[in-house]
């Protein structure tokens, strides 16, 4: 692994993903896929719509259910039975391209609902930590709102805040900025950089490649349910190899 | 704001235009008529034909529900007082009132009884309805049941200790086994509570209820619009949590549970209530074993339960449906387990969304117990049918007692309909 960045990465391994296939009814979504990511690593995954970029991540915290091979997160084997997934799922931070956030519950207890109810965290320590995580994506005086009172980027950042409020180990982001307009997705990426100058392992489906360039250490294309070409981003954008790729790259950077 | 008026190419803003107030509309009653009545002549023709139905409406119903007589015994003396002039015999109304809220077989001397579980009613409902008030009262909401059933029908106050008894033992069970497996837990549950109550059961002798405190009334003495109430209460609060269940149960992953769903919706749902009501009051009784008595109240409750249960599980299915994938998706990605995930996230968004359509089959269940009365017994319309219409005093009265009944049941059903919309607005939180 070579170290692309100023950011460091441990060898510790956070997820194995090896020879795992999917599919939905007879079509093969994903195909022998092998991939190891270590603590501390953030890897961008691109490609065009239907490659099943998304379907991968959605495997590595059981959205999606694989029928071949094998996903281990943070040494837990991906099994199919719910105690062991939901334990997975609460170590496994998710961020949705439509941000999903509870619109019958305020901002600040769409942030402390999972970790009063599944981490038994006291309510008073749970709002703590979220008001921290809050200020952190900088909306604490939103609090009290509720989600549709909020823009875009705001609703982002707040699904951010209630991914880190179960302190997770690993951030999974699904096309987070695809949804929103372009002043938007600034304030949003900013809050994913910060995060990834704290360290936190992070998998993400963007089509941003600036931000894949800032802050990836490992950028991965996929096409068809496969792994097409995966290198450190510096050599990605300058030099791919695969034809597939550099067709991919003229058509998202060639305006 | 002149800038633009000088015809040049360029333009710069250099300071924002303020806020204003829309211009000042003409208001007042003219205004008023003027766009709401006599918008265009159609509209006005419109309105004077509509004035003109209903002063003719009026014109006919004023002079008799005014001219009323209310202090006659029967009526063959109150149309010798209206002599031949229009006016209602309302005297039925005030001297069959009793009869017609209570039935004609409730003791009189124990109407105190439904009276005050009626008037704990709605104590026991307001912090059910008005969430709200402090959850402290919901503990009397829970000892409500056993409270109401120990006032209407008597007998020995060991029937309801033995009730609650099974509850708590059936609840602690549950509590001990649920972290195991849902299914231990559940069970478990009933098992413990069924348990509870055949051992209490065998403390409850006839002798015990005929020499308790509270009369003992038995339900084939129940009757009149008490009846419409307690038929209408019950089954509405049971049926909510069963359709509930069998909305769940019918999107189940699991076919074993998804299929007994599905099969009770739609057999339910297939045959007509009145059917259901014959079953019950003839041939349920063969399905019990021989020495049981299951009660007829009981019967008729178990029937229109699972009726409007399948018709609730079904509105709440709409619900569930109409929420977004991701919502399921967002909670079970932050380890929601499944119950957490319908409870906090699922169930009180798609319950929301079900609310016009649950008051929909709680009100035409409300009314659907008038259909009782086919199976002899005797509410509100069974009274009015039966007893009073057959008796040689009041036969041949039927606006004002039909009036009456419907006007009684508009009542308990507008009020119903007025408090679902203000729960719609209390619970709005998306502001679309």
């Amino acid at each position: 692994m070579a170290e692309a960045t100023q950011m460091k990465v441990s060898d510790e391994i956070a997820i194995t993903i090896s020879n795992m296939n999917k599919w939905y009814g007879a079509f093969h979504v994903l195909r022998d896929i092998d991939l190891t990511v270590n603590r501390g690593e953030r890897i961008v995954i691109c490609g065009p719509s239907g490659s099943g970029k998304s379907t991968l991540i959605r495997c590595i915290n059981a959205l999606e259910e694989h029928q071949q091979g094998s996903i281990e997160v943070d040494g837990t084997l991906l099994s199919s039975d719910l105690k062991n997934i939901d334990k997975i799922r609460s170590e496994v931070g998710m961020c949705f391209q439509h941000f999903n956030l509870f619109p019958h519950l305020t901002i600040l207890e769409n942030c402390t609902l999972a970790p009063i109810w599944v981490r038994k965290t006291p309510k008073k320590e749970a709002e703590e930590t979220a008001m921290h995580f809050l200020e952190k994506v900088k909306i604490p005086d939103q609090a009290n709102k509720y989600p549709g009172q909020l823009s875009g980027g705001q609703q982002q950042r707040v699904a951010i805040a209630r991914s880190l409020c179960m302190k997770p180990r690993i951030m999974l982001f699904d096309e987070p900025t695809s949804a929103l307009d372009p002043e938007m997705i600034k304030e949003v990426l900013d809050t994913m950089i910060e995060l990834a100058e704290e360290g936190m392992t992070m998998l993400c489906v963007t089509h941003e490649m600036g931000f894949a360039r800032q802050v990836a250490n490992r950028v991965i294309f996929m096409d068809a349910g496969q792994i097409v070409e995966q290198n450190e981003p510096e050599q990605f954008f300058n030099n791919p190899q695969s034809p597939r790729t550099q067709l991919f790259l003229s058509q998202i950077l060639g305006h | 704001m002149s800038d633009t008026n000088q015809h040049s190419a360029s333009f710069v803003r250099t300071e924002s235009i303020p806020e204003r107030e829309p211009p000042y509309a003409a208001s007042g009653p003219v205004k008023w008529a003027r766009d709401n009545l006599f918008a265009t002549p159609a509209n006005g023709v419109l309105t004077i034909v509509a004035a003109y139905v209903i002063y003719l409406i009026l014109a006919a119903t004023l002079p008799w529900i005014l001219n009323g007589i209310w202090s006659t015994s029967s009526l063959a003396e109150c149309r010798e007082i209206l002599d031949g002039t229009t006016g209602a015999c309302f005297s039925v109304l005030s001297e069959r009132w009793n009869q017609l809220l209570f039935g004609f077989q409730y003791p009189e001397e124990l109407y105190w009884r439904p009276s005050l579980a009626f008037l704990l009613l709605f104590v026991a409902a307001a912090p059910v309805l008005f969430f709200d008030l402090p959850r402290k009262l919901l503990i009397f909401t829970a000892l409500y049941p056993f409270i109401a059933y120990y006032l209407i029908w008597g007998g020995t106050i060991l029937t309801p200790i033995v009730a609650i008894l099974g509850c708590v033992a059936g609840g602690y069970v549950y509590q001990r086994f649920v972290a195991g497996s849902f299914a231990a837990g559940f069970f478990g549950g009933i098992v413990a509570a069924l348990v509870v109550w055949n051992l209490g059961g065998l403390l409850i002798t006839e002798e015990a209820n005929e020499a308790a405190v509270m009369t003992a009334v038995p339900s084939r003495d129940l009757g009149g619009f008490m009846l419409n109430m307690m038929l209408g209460v019950t089954c509405v609060s049971l049926s909510i949590p069963l359709g509930i269940a069998l909305a769940l149960g019918r999107q189940s992953s699991m076919p074993l549970i998804k299929w007994i769903c599905v099969v009770f919706i739609e057999f339910i749902r297939g045959v007509p209530l009145i059917t259901l009501l014959f079953v019950a009051s003839v041939m349920l009784a063969y399905f019990f074993p021989p020495e049981s008595s299951v009660d007829l109240f009981l019967r008729v409750v178990i029937m229109i339960t699972m009726f409007s249960a399948a018709y609730i599980a079904e509105v709440i299915r709409g619900g569930l449906a109409a929420l977004p994938k991701g919502q399921y998706e967002a909670a079970d990605s932050l380890g929601l387990d499944y119950a957490q995930a319908m409870r906090l996230i699922i169930l009180p968004q798609a319950l929301k969304i079900s609310i016009p359509g649950i008051v929909n089959v709680a009100v035409g269940l409300f009314k659907d117990t008038t259909l009782v009365s086919v199976i002899s017994m005797f509410d509100l319309v069974g009274m009015i049918r039966g007893p009073i219409l057959a008796s040689t005093e009041w036969n041949g009265v039927y606006w004002e007692l039909l009036g009456f009944a419907a006007l009684l049941f508009f009542v308990v059903c507008y009020g119903i309909s007025q408090y679902s919309q203000w729960l719609e607005r209390r619970l709005a939180t998306d502001h679309r």
